[in-house]
């Protein structure tokens, strides 16, 4: 029998503001164990939560731009559940009133054609700390560091039929959330985190079948991999003449398999109830027009804006926006007034080579939009060479130098003085009268021989157009 | 007369005529507590070295003839529910016997930038559970008035302390009556404010959308002296309310003419209220009647659902405000333990006492999926009634007015056995916390049994000044404010 994968996803994304959901101690990633904690977040007795306002902006700026609906009225609700990176042994989170409802996105496939995904809700929530697990006693250490770090739980509809479909929904909402400056979506670091929700039914079947809940995807190859290997789980189940358990499993990357963590009647009574240290959340007409008005241009406006304002190729409009980040270097540049199509042909050229070469992400560019069209200014200016410039990229890469600096330290800049690059010239005729010959026998490539010559010995920093105009003027003197 | 015996307001004027020191003050109320507090054990913790520190400091600033506000050197005794930077705060629960919170409550903050001085922090049933102060992990408090009955609770230590002499005032907390029943059982005055006019920050919660501290107080001035000094909006309590909050003397007016009385039929009428109680209820409300107030009873049908509503309310939140409280950060941990579950297990059955188990059982079945609409959603639905009963109430009559708690003071041990005879001392109490009104008792009369009576007054949200006027109006035409137990 044919079956069809049916999948929807809760994503989970860690919101970019400084401080903290309930106090004021810093969102930072890492730092030594328990040093962003203070009495609120670590749930000590008495404290009360005062809830972060830009926490609730950042939320509805990702519901306005997944099209949702936001809520004038919402509400926090406390998740009970006993584990020791949970303090206070609840989750502050929203239940039933979530922030955010009722939106969508379109992914695009590579043919064009495109597919709506509905987004059931979106609502605000805080992240728990972080158990270690001490690799030299028997017990395990806390790190409160990341308790109370804001998070947006984003929860689609069950409407992705692959796991192709649901990469490229990720990536659209990671792109949303980048360019809504929401998130930073570092999924190295955890502030984006998928759970998925998987059944199969027979084509053409309307009832949905029993569905699973993977946890622990922190990638998207192991969110593609947990999907291929639970679709092929449940198939041979049924197969089988099995039934899939509805149940909540495990994704062990390692091992490449899933192990199931609890069934439904293991699952937890989080027994939500409305946070009674906390006011509703409203908002009103004039902060939500704020809230629109601070959103920044999303990626779609920007390939638009890129093709139709800079006249650069829509592959690479597409290219340089699939990372805001480049987008914003590119940006940047542009803004210098330097030339965009040249910004564009540097990215798509010479810095997309080096960051393939050197397995570096979109998002790591190290090089600044300002460094880069110094560097354009520096060609257009026949201060460097083409060729130079391209070493000096790859030095701005190698030790984030600005492009006159490293020009200045490594003795870069091109020779124009017409009485030097003679004497190289003449140096040249001097030591290949075989060339010289071969010229006067009416081979052309010669010509280009000594060029060769005189441009190796100067390093490459000889002005070329000079070079060709005194080789032939000499060469014809002969 | 001793300078144990005396009120803040009367104790100000004295120091303000520099008849004695701040320290001579404290020091005294250190002696009482040395000579009385084995019979009331009221405190869980002394604090006399910082106090005495604190009044050498204050009465340099009183000599140096810098203005100091009502409050500057009285001694106050704090509910051992209020965090106090670097000295223990239990609860009285075993569970946080070691606890040393690095924060002070708002209202700690509060006494201590009106110069007032600590001397310790006192006995309550544990986690502000009971009725009785019987559920004390550490000790037993006493009634000065008579020591082999119980001074109410959960603020039994601060209304005892209060009534015997070994604290001008203190702060208690109120859920569902803790103030205003011991304040009646003890004979002093104690005011539950409005929910959101004093900040909770740093109260240890028992139910957060009841709980509110209050003053308990020799007499209805130095009520509205300390409701001066802890009310105020609070970025660091999300329920609190951020308003105009006045100047409570300004209340503290001898006249409540043309004052109109609501009381309600179910609570005066009530099968549970005791004979004597209700006889000394209605003599007040008479002598209210000669100073000038109307008097007129009102129909209250609610409040039969008023105690079921309120523990199922109460006990929810605290089975979620006490789940902290798991062996893994601060606090009580277990010995033995085979896995983290066991941990759990055995740490919240060895720290907490039976009444704190009791209802964080009852709470977390109230709110276990399936229940939740039966219990919990109904309870809210009942809150909101009862809210806007008192509301009508509230379009027809500027005060309410009824007994506190069924009962006067009883002996230690008579409620125990039954928990639900002790959830009724509060039938009278818990409807205020759940509508978030202010509520006072009001010294008036002894019971049959010589134990004192207090009447209670209720008024709209904010509006404590209404009654203070009528308390204070009441207790300048009697003199029950005046007396002491004595010891």
């Amino acid at each position: 029998m044919e079956y069809e994968v049916v999948i929807g996803l809760e994503v989970h994304s860690e919101l970019a503001t400084k401080s903290k959901i309930y106090c004021t101690c810093t969102t930072a990633f890492g730092g030594e164990p328990n040093t962003h904690c203070c009495p609120i977040c670590i749930g000590m007795p008495g404290v009360l939560p005062v809830l972060n306002k830009q926490v609730v902006e950042f939320a509805a700026k990702a519901g306005i731009a997944t099209n949702c609906t936001i809520s004038r009225f919402s509400k926090q609700d406390r998740k009970n559940y006993f584990y020791p990176d949970l303090p206070k042994a609840y989750q502050t989170s929203q239940f039933d009133l979530p922030l955010c409802i009722g939106g969508h996105l379109d992914i695009q496939f590579e043919d064009g054609t495109t597919k709506r995904i509905g987004i059931t809700r979106i609502h605000i929530e805080e992240d728990a700390g972080k158990l270690m697990h001490d690799k030299w006693g028997t017990g395990s250490l806390v790190d409160y560091n990341r308790c109370g770090v804001p998070l947006i739980e984003i929860v689609s509809e069950p409407d992705m039929r692959s796991a192709e479909e649901v990469k490229l929904y990720l990536e659209q909402l990671k792109s949303i959330l980048e360019y809504t400056e929401v998130s930073d979506c570092r999924m190295e670091e955890g502030s984006l985190r998928a759970d998925v929700n998987l059944s199969i039914r027979p084509f053409g079947q309307e009832k949905l079948g029993t569905r699973t809940e993977m946890k622990n995807l922190n990638s998207f190859k192991s969110i593609m991999r947990a999907i291929e290997h639970e679709t092929e789980r449940q198939i041979a189940l049924l197969a089988a003449g099995d039934e899939v358990v509805q149940e909540t499993r495990r994704w062990d990357d390692d091992k490449g398999f899933s192990f199931s963590m609890r069934s439904k009647e293991e699952a937890h009574d989080y027994r939500y109830f409305p946070e009674p240290d906390l006011a509703p959340i409203e908002i009103d007409e004039v902060w939500l027009k704020q809230i629109k008005e601070s959103l920044p241009e999303l990626r779609e406006q920007r390939l638009k804006r890129y093709v139709e304002a800079f006249g650069i190729p829509e592959y690479d409009a597409s290219i340089i926006t699939s990372s805001k980040h480049l987008a914003d270097v590119f940006e940047e540049a542009v803004a210098q007034k330097c030339s965009p199509k040249a910004a564009s042909n540097w990215i798509m050229g010479e810095i997309l080579r080096y960051l393939n070469d050197n397995s570096i992400a979109l998002n790591d560019i190290s090089i600044s939009g300002t460094d880069l069209a110094d560097l354009i200014f520096l060609v257009e200016n026949s201060k460097i060479s083409m060729n130079i410039a391209k070493r000096v990229l790859k030095m701005m890469f190698e030790s984030g130098e600005s492009p006159a600096a490293i020009v200045k330290r490594e003795g870069l800049e091109i020779v124009d003085n017409a009485d030097e690059i003679l004497s190289i010239v003449k140096r040249a005729i001097q030591n290949n009268p075989q060339s010289v010959a071969d010229y006067k026998a009416g081979k052309d490539k010669a010509m280009g021989f000594l060029v060769g010559q005189v441009m190796k010995e100067s390093k490459g920093k000889a002005n070329p157009a000079m070079v060709n105009k005194a080789i032939k003027e000499e060469l014809d003197k002969l | 007369m001793d300078l144990f015996q005396y009120t803040a307001h009367e104790l100000r004027d004295k120091m303000r005529k520099k008849e004695f020191s701040a320290m001579e003050l404290t020091k005294s109320h250190f002696d009482r507590i040395a000579a009385v507090d084995d019979r009331i054990k009221a405190y869980l913790k002394i604090c006399e070295d910082e106090a005495m520190s604190t009044a050498q400091t204050v009465q340099t600033a009183i000599d140096a003839g810098t203005p100091q506000p009502d409050l500057a050197g009285i001694p106050f005794a704090l509910k051992d529910n209020m965090c106090t930077k670097g000295i223990e705060t239990t609860c009285a629960s075993k569970m946080l016997e070691n606890f040393i919170p690095p924060y002070d409550a708002t209202v700690v903050e509060k006494l201590k930038q009106n110069s007032t001085i600590m001397l310790g922090k006192v006995n309550m049933d544990e986690f502000a559970m009971g009725g009785s102060t019987e559920h004390s992990h550490f000790q037993k408090t006493t009634n000065p008035w008579d020591i082999s009955r119980v001074p109410g609770g959960s603020s039994g230590g601060a209304a005892a302390s209060v009534a015997a002499g070994e604290a001008v005032f203190s702060l208690g907390s109120d859920t569902g009556g803790s103030i205003r029943q011991p304040a009646m059982f003890c004979g002093v005055v104690g005011m539950k404010p409005t929910y959101g006019a004093v900040s909770r920050y740093g109260l240890i919660a028992f139910a957060s959308s009841l709980d509110q501290i209050g003053p308990m107080t020799k007499d209805v001035t130095d009520c509205a002296l300390v409701m001066n000094a802890i009310c105020g909006y609070d970025k660091m309590d999300s329920t609190s309310v951020n308003t105009q909050y006045p100047d409570y003397t300004k209340y503290l007016v001898n006249d409540i003419k043309g004052m109109k009385i609501g009381v309600p039929k179910e609570f005066i009428h009530s099968e549970g209220l005791k004979p004597d109680i209700r006889a000394s209820v209605l003599t007040a409300l008479e002598e209210m009647k000669k100073l000038g107030a109307t008097v007129e009873e009102f129909d209250f049908p609610i409040n039969e659902y008023a105690i079921p509503a309120y523990y199922i309310i109460a006990c929810a939140e605290a089975s979620s405000n006490l789940a902290r409280y798991d062996g893994i950060k601060y606090g009580y941990k277990a010995n033995q333990f085979e896995d983290l579950l066991d941990l759990y297990k055995q740490t919240r059955s060895e720290g907490f006492g039976p009444e704190v188990q009791r209802r964080i059982m009852l709470g977390t079945y109230a709110l276990s999926s399936g229940y939740y609409d039966a219990y919990y959603k109904k309870a809210l639905q009942v809150r909101s009634i009862i809210h806007s009963q008192y509301m009508d109430a509230f379009s027809k009559y500027d005060l309410i007015a009824g007994p506190v708690s069924p009962s006067g003071a009883f002996k230690f041990g008579e409620k125990t056995e039954n928990p639900l005879e002790m959830y009724l001392v509060d039938m009278f109490t818990v409807a205020v916390n759940i509508a978030g009104l202010p509520g006072v008792s009001v010294p008036c009369g002894f019971d049959a049994n010589g134990m004192p009576n207090g009447i209670q007054l209720i008024g709209k949200p904010f509006d404590e000044g209404t009654i203070l006027r009528a308390g204070f109006t009441y207790e300048q035409n009697h003199e029950w404010h005046k007396m002491r137990a004595k010891l």
